[in-house]
């Protein structure tokens, strides 16, 4: 079974917020309608977003790391939002795991919003229903496009190349091995909602250098100079020249 | 938890409205055991009907409000399977009609009895549409609460104890305002009414009490280390990817000051159990008619606060990643 999901390099983001504005933009123009804003302009700008990038601070200054974070929804494999709504509006599609709200079916009752642990939906103040990130189910299907360019917006617009876009369920897709072999996580593990989309943790680069390899004890350059002459009887190496 | 006026004014009205007919059911039970005296079905179990009716449909109106399409309000029968609220939606109209006929019988006094058990229990279609309404109203009471006890993130909800407080705090509040009916109707049963309100709402005091225990010592499951999967003692959000706050900052946060929810905590604590409980007894001994009614007056402010308390109560994880706007 296909289960699609997002691997997010937080090594590699440098919270640049480019997949925030190219899914906005993708999303807001495409067949499900806008994405609202209230007050775009205004004092309190808020809006509809199915992408934001959070940042965090980790550690105590001096020892401080900046963690740029992009959150969206995460495709769980155990959703909770979807048994909760009443409607059917929220629903996980059976061949490749994407979950979605049916605009036309949802009632914008917010409960789904309630039972995500992730924070990940958003109702829209404007048409009242419920929206979240749809991987762009929209996009990547669209055999109009360039092969290349069936990805969500998200993934095609990040310059650092920090998210990655495939099956989990297939060992073999770059996400996968990048999940198995960088040590990719999932979300809030404690709820067992197994959520698809992964992230892959800081990873420092550090050179592993003894002691013995800045000093090598065999250099042949401490070495020089004469050896001692060996005792005379010990044998000799090749049984006829003597010392 | 931003708490809903729609949704607490759907739970606390509905609420009185199933303890209201699961009073009348009770005096009906009663007085066929012959432990109290008959009613008249048209002024006492008729018009009673159509007040608890009153407070169901006024409930039902209020949950509209809650809806972004209420147009679409029927759709939401589709997901019984799965869903605690498709549950509601579908027995709260039952409970409704299930009422209305038990209040309709009593109206065309279609009293005689049916048939007889064990020649000593006369039962007429009352009690048959009352008993079905009965099981219904529970229904009702455990599909409303298992709507935010099933929500496992929200672990100050996730218990057997907001559905038994959705209960009592419902049963008292109906029992409450069947004494008040009584008074106002001039019908002996303020004694008996008001002693079952008191009952109900001494036990609801300790069952909302042990909640509050609960919940002040709730250990939350997850923290900003399993939020963001980084292991380190110290994190602190400093962008949370909007500026002038977003959907998640306006459903999940409550916004009050401490002080506020800590006197909202006092006053519901007061206004829900003593108050009544006292005023019921008052009226008992003074045999008054407005005491009963200020009784559910004050129970009915009490239980508002109570519902707004609840959802201020709750902690959503999700509130991890909204530590802080810039």
């Amino acid at each position: 079974m296909t289960q699609l999901a997002l691997v997010i390099d937080l090594n590699v983001c440098v919270g640049c917020h480019a997949c925030v504005t190219s899914c906005k933009e993708w999303n807001t123009s495409g067949w499900a309608g806008p994405m609202t804003d209230q007050r775009p302009y205004g004092k309190d700008p808020t809006g509809t977003f199915f992408n934001r990038v959070q940042t965090f601070e980790v550690g105590q200054y001096p020892n401080t790391e900046t963690v740029h974070f992009p959150k969206s929804c995460l495709h769980c494999e155990e959703p909770p939002c979807v048994p909760v709504c009443p409607t059917g509006a929220s629903y996980k599609r059976e061949e490749d795991g994407i979950v979605l709200v049916d605009y036309d079916k949802c009632i914008g009752c917010k409960y789904c919003s309630w039972a995500c642990p992730y924070g990940a939906r958003e109702i829209d103040e404007k048409q009242r229903v419920m929206k979240k990130c749809t991987l762009c189910v929209d996009r990547i299907y669209d055999e109009s496009l360039p092969e290349t360019e069936r990805k969500p917006a998200c993934v095609l617009a990040c310059p650092t190349n920090a998210r990655l876009f495939g099956d989990v369920h297939d060992p073999d897709s770059t996400v996968s091995v990048m999940i198995r072999e960088e040590g990719g996580y999932p979300l809030m593990p404690e709820w067992g909602t197994k959520p698809a989309n992964h992230y892959l943790p800081r990873r420092k680069t550090r050179l592993r250098i003894h002691e013995d390899e800045l000093l090598r004890a065999d250099n042949p350059l401490k070495k020089e100079g004469q050896l001692p002459a060996p005792p005379g009887d010990t044998p000799t190496l090749d049984d006829i020249t003597s010392w | 938890m931003h708490p809903a006026v729609s949704v607490i004014l759907l739970t606390t009205l509905i609420g009185v409205g199933q303890g209201l007919f699961l009073a009348l059911y009770t005096g009906q039970l009663y007085s066929v055991a012959k432990l109290l005296e008959q009613q008249d079905s048209q002024s006492f179990y008729a018009l009673g009907s159509a007040l608890a009716l009153v407070f169901l449909v006024a409930g039902l109106i209020a949950s509209f409000f809650h809806l972004g399409h209420p147009e679409r309000a029927w759709r939401s029968i589709a997901r019984w399977r799965t869903s605690w609220l498709s549950r509601e939606v579908i027995v709260l109209p039952v409970v409704m009609l299930l009422v209305f006929l038990y209040g309709l019988l009593h109206y065309l006094e279609w009293t005689t009895p049916l048939f007889t058990v064990a020649d000593a229990l006369p039962v007429d279609a009352t009690l048959i549409i009352g008993a079905l309404a009965t099981l219904a109203t529970f229904a009702l009471f455990i599909c409303t609460g298992m709507i935010y006890a099933c929500i496992r993130f929200l672990q100050e909800w996730h218990s057997a104890l907001t559905v038994i407080n959705f209960t009592l705090l419902g049963g008292a509040s109906g029992f409450t305002l069947a004494a008040a009916f009584s008074a106002f109707t001039g019908v002996h049963l303020v004694g008996f009414y008001g002693t079952w309100a008191v009952i109900l709402t001494v036990t609801a005091m300790l069952t909302r009490g042990a909640s509050l225990l609960r919940n002040h010592r709730l250990r939350p499951r997850s923290t900003l280390q399993s939020a963001i999967g980084v292991r380190h003692t110290t994190i602190r959000q400093i962008a949370q990817g909007a500026m002038g706050g977003s959907f998640n900052t306006r459903e999940f946060f409550h916004h009050q000051p401490q002080r506020v929810t800590g006197m909202a905590r006092v006053a519901f604590l007061v206004l829900v159990f003593p108050v009544p409980a006292l005023l019921l007894g008052a009226a008992w001994a003074t045999s008054s008619e407005v005491l009963p009614l200020l009784a559910f007056i004050a129970q009915y402010v009490g239980l508002l606060i109570e519902r707004w308390y609840f959802f201020i109560d709750a902690r959503h994880p999700q509130n991890l990643y909204y530590q802080s706007i810039a």
